[in-house]
C-alpha cells in the first residue's frame, strides 16, 4: 500500500518536472523566440552535452569551495549555537547581534574579501562560509534552548554529569533542528560561492556563465544553471537522507502504525 | 553528631556505619521551598520536616499542589532548598552519590529512543552499569529491560517508541526505568495515576513484592489513599499549600498485602481516618 503511493508520488514529481521542459520546449518552437533570449531545454541539453568535458573543472571548483565554505560554516555555526543555546543570557544578548550579521546583504561583503584576500577561491569560500552560519547557529541554538527541562531532568536525577546530560538529551533533541538547518544552509552556500566567483573569480560555474553572459553564448549561460540545480538538488538530497536516517523521530507522521 | 560523621569519613563503606545514622535513608530538616524571585514568589513547601529510614516504604498523600513532587524533587537533588536541609543517605543531598530511580509524575520518556533504550536509560549513566553499557546493551542489559517490561504487562513493546504507547503503558515503562539500575532509594510521584483500577491493583502486587524482594527505601506520592494503606509501611500526609506533614501514622497490616485486604475493617477504618484529615486540615490549623 504505502510503496504504492510513494511510487505514485515520485512519478508525479518527475512528470512535473518533465512537463514543465516540455512546455518550455513547445512555446519557444511556437512562438519562436530566439536562442540568444531563451534557449530551448533540447539545445541546453545539447550544449552541456557537447561542453561537459570543458565545463567540468568548474563544477568541481564550484562543489569544491561550495564544500569548504559549507563545513567551515557549519562547524563554527554548531558551536556558536551550542554557546547561545546553552545560557538564557547568551541567548538573549547574542541574537540581536546575529539578526544584526545576517541581515547584511552577502553581495556587499564580496568586494571586502575581494580587497582582503584578492580575488580568487579564497573569497568565495568565505562568503558561501558566512552565508550558511545564520542558519545553523539559529536552529541548533533553539533547539538547545527549548529543550523541555522534564527530559533534563530525568537525566539529573540519575546523577550525570553536565557533559552527559548535553550528550544524551542536548544534543539528540537538537538534531532535527540542526539538519533542517543543514538543507537551508547547503543551499545557501551555493548561493553565495556562486555570487563570488561571478564577481571576483576566473574559475567555478559562476564565472564561466560570467564569461558566457558576455560573449552572449545565452546555451552556455542556461547549461550553467542546469548544472547549479542538479548540484543543489543532489546535496539536498543527501542531507534529507542523513537526516532521515539521524532524526526520523521528529517526523512521525511518515510513519505507520506497525503490529 | 560529630563522631557519627567521622566514623563516616573513616570507613569506606556508608552501611557498614554502626548507629542510627547508618539506618537513615532520607531527612528533611526545616526544608523549606519558595518558588520564583522578587514580588512574584510562591512558597510550595512550609519548613518541613521528615525522616525516612532504610528500607522504609513511605507514602506521601496530600490535596494536589501541597509540595508532594516538590519533596520528592528535594530528596533527588533536582531542587535545593530555600532554607533547611535535605540529607539523603547521611549527608547533604549532592554530597555523595546514592542510586536512586524517579519515576516522574508525567512518564517523561526521550522521545528520539525506543521505549526498550528508554528503560535502559540508568545503566548507561549510574555506576556501576555504565562501565559495560557499551558491551552489555545488546545482551545482559537488553534482556533486564525486557524482563521488566514484560513485568509490568509491556511484553514485545521494547521496539515501539514512546509515541506509540498510551498514557498508561508510558507510565509503566517510566516505573521499569526507575527501577532497572536496582536503586537503594526509589521515588515514585503518582506513578500509577494514568492508570485503569485493575491495572493498578495489578501493579500494587507488582511494586509490593519488588519491595519485598530487595527493600529499597521508597518515597511513594499518591492521592489515593487505599493505594497509600496498601503499599506503605508509614503514611505521611501533608496540609494544602504551602504543605507540611501534618500527620505521619505506621500501617501495621501484615504483608504480602492483598487487594480483598483493603476492603477489611481496618484498612477501611484507615483510609476513612485519613480522608478526614485531608478534608478538614486547612493552613491555618495546621
Ligand atoms: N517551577 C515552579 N515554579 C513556580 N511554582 C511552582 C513550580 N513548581 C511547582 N510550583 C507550585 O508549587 C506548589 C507545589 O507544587 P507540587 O510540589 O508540584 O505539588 P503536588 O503536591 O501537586 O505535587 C504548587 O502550588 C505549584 O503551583
Ligand atoms: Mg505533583
Amino acid at each position: 500500500m504505502e510503496f504504492v503511493e510513494k511510487i505514485r508520488q515520485k512519478l508525479a514529481a518527475a512528470m512535473l518536472i518533465l512537463g514543465v521542459f516540455v512546455v518550455w520546449e513547445i512555446a519557444c518552437l511556437l512562438m519562436g523566440i530566439p536562442e540568444i533570449v531563451l534557449p530551448r531545454p533540447t539545445v541546453i541539453l545539447e550544449t552541456l552535452s557537447a561542453r561537459l568535458p570543458q565545463l567540468m573543472p568548474h563544477v568541481l571548483q564550484t562543489l569544491g569551495t561550495t564544500l569548504t565554505g559549507f563545513v567551515m560554516g557549519v562547524t563554527v555555526g554548531m558551536l556558536l549555537g551550542a554557546i547561545v543555546g546553552s545560557s538564557r543570557v547568551a541567548y538573549d544578548t547574542a541574537y540581536p547581534l546575529l539578526v544584526g550579521f545576517s541581515s547584511i546583504p552577502k553581495v556587499a561583503v564580496v568586494p571586502i574579501f575581494v580587497l582582503w584576500f584578492g580575488s580568487g577561491t579564497v573569497p568565495a569560500v568565505l562568503t558561501s562560509f558566512i552565508i550558511c552560519i545564520f542558519p545553523v547557529v539559529v536552529n541548533v541554538a533553539t533547539g538547545l534552548a527549548t529543550t523541555e527541562p522534564e527530559l533534563e531532568d530525568v537525566l539529573k536525577s540519575l546523577g550525570a554529569k553536565k557533559r552527559e546530560i548535553l550528550w544524551n538529551v542536548g544534543i539528540p533533541r537538537a538534531m532535527p533542528y540542526f539538519f533542517a538547518s543543514l538543507k537551508v544552509a547547503i543551499t545557501l552556500a551555493f548561493v553565495g560561492t556562486v555570487l563570488a566567483e561571478t564577481i571576483a573569480s576566473n574559475r567555478g560555474i559562476g564565472n564561466v556563465m560570467m564569461i558566457a553572459t558576455s560573449s552572449f553564448d545565452v546555451p552556455l549561460v542556461f547549461s550553467g544553471l542546469f548544472l547549479l540545480a542538479l548540484l543543489g538538488v543532489a546535496l539536498y538530497l543527501v542531507f534529507s537522507l542523513i537526516e532521515r536516517r539521524v532524526a526520523g523521530w521528529a517526523m512521525r507522521k511518515s510513519e505507520l502504525p506497525t503490529l | 553528631m560529630l563522631t557519627e560523621q567521622q566514623s563516616t569519613r573513616a570507613t569506606p563503606s556508608f552501611d557498614v556505619v554502626p548507629g542510627e545514622g547508618g539506618r537513615e535513608a532520607i531527612k528533611l530538616e526545616k526544608a523549606e521551598v519558595v518558588y520564583g524571585r522578587g514580588k512574584r514568589t510562591t512558597q510550595a513547601l512550609a519548613p518541613t520536616q521528615l525522616r525516612v529510614e532504610k528500607g522504609e516504604f513511605v507514602a506521601l498523600v496530600g490535596p494536589s499542589g501541597c509540595g508532594k513532587s516538590t519533596i520528592l524533587k528535594l530528596v533527588s537533588n533536582l531542587l535545593a532548598p530555600s532554607s533547611g536541609h535535605v540529607h539523603v543517605g547521611g549527608r547533604e543531598v549532592g554530597a555523595k552519590r546514592v542510586g536512586v530511580g524517579m519515576a516522574f509524575q508525567n512518564p517523561t520518556m526521550l522521545p528520539w529512543l525506543s521505549v526498550r533504550d528508554n528503560v535502559m536509560l540508568p545503566l548507561k549513566i549510574v555506576p556501576p552499569f555504565r562501565s559495560r553499557f557499551r558491551k552489555a546493551r545488546k545482551g545482559e542489559f537488553r534482556d533486564r529491560a525486557d524482563a521488566l517490561l514484560e513485568k509490568v504487562g509491556l511484553k514485545g513493546f521494547g521496539d515501539k517508541q514512546p509515541w506509540q504507547l498510551s498514557g498508561g503503558m508510558l507510565q509503566r515503562a517510566s516505573l521499569c526505568r526507575a527501577l532497572i539500575h536496582e536503586p537503594e532509594l526509589l521515588l515514585l510521584d503518582e506513578p500509577f495515576g494514568a492508570l485503569d483500577q485493575f491495572t493498578r491493583e495489578e501493579l500494587w502486587g507488582i511494586l509490593q513484592n519488588l519491595w519485598l524482594e530487595s527493600k529499597p527505601t521508597v518515597l511513594l506520592v499518591t492521592h489515593d489513599l487505599r493505594e497509600a494503606a496498601f503499599l506503605g509501611t508509614r503514611i505521611c500526609v501533608m496540609s494544602p499549600r504551602p504543605g507540611k506533614i501534618i500527620d505521619d501514622q505506621p500501617v501495621p497490616m501484615a504483608r504480602p498485602r492483598t487487594i480483598s485486604m483493603t476492603y477489611d475493617q481496618d484498612f477501611v477504618r484507615l483510609t476513612q481516618q485519613l480522608r478526614e484529615l485531608i478534608t478538614h486540615s486547612r493552613p491555618d490549623v495546621a
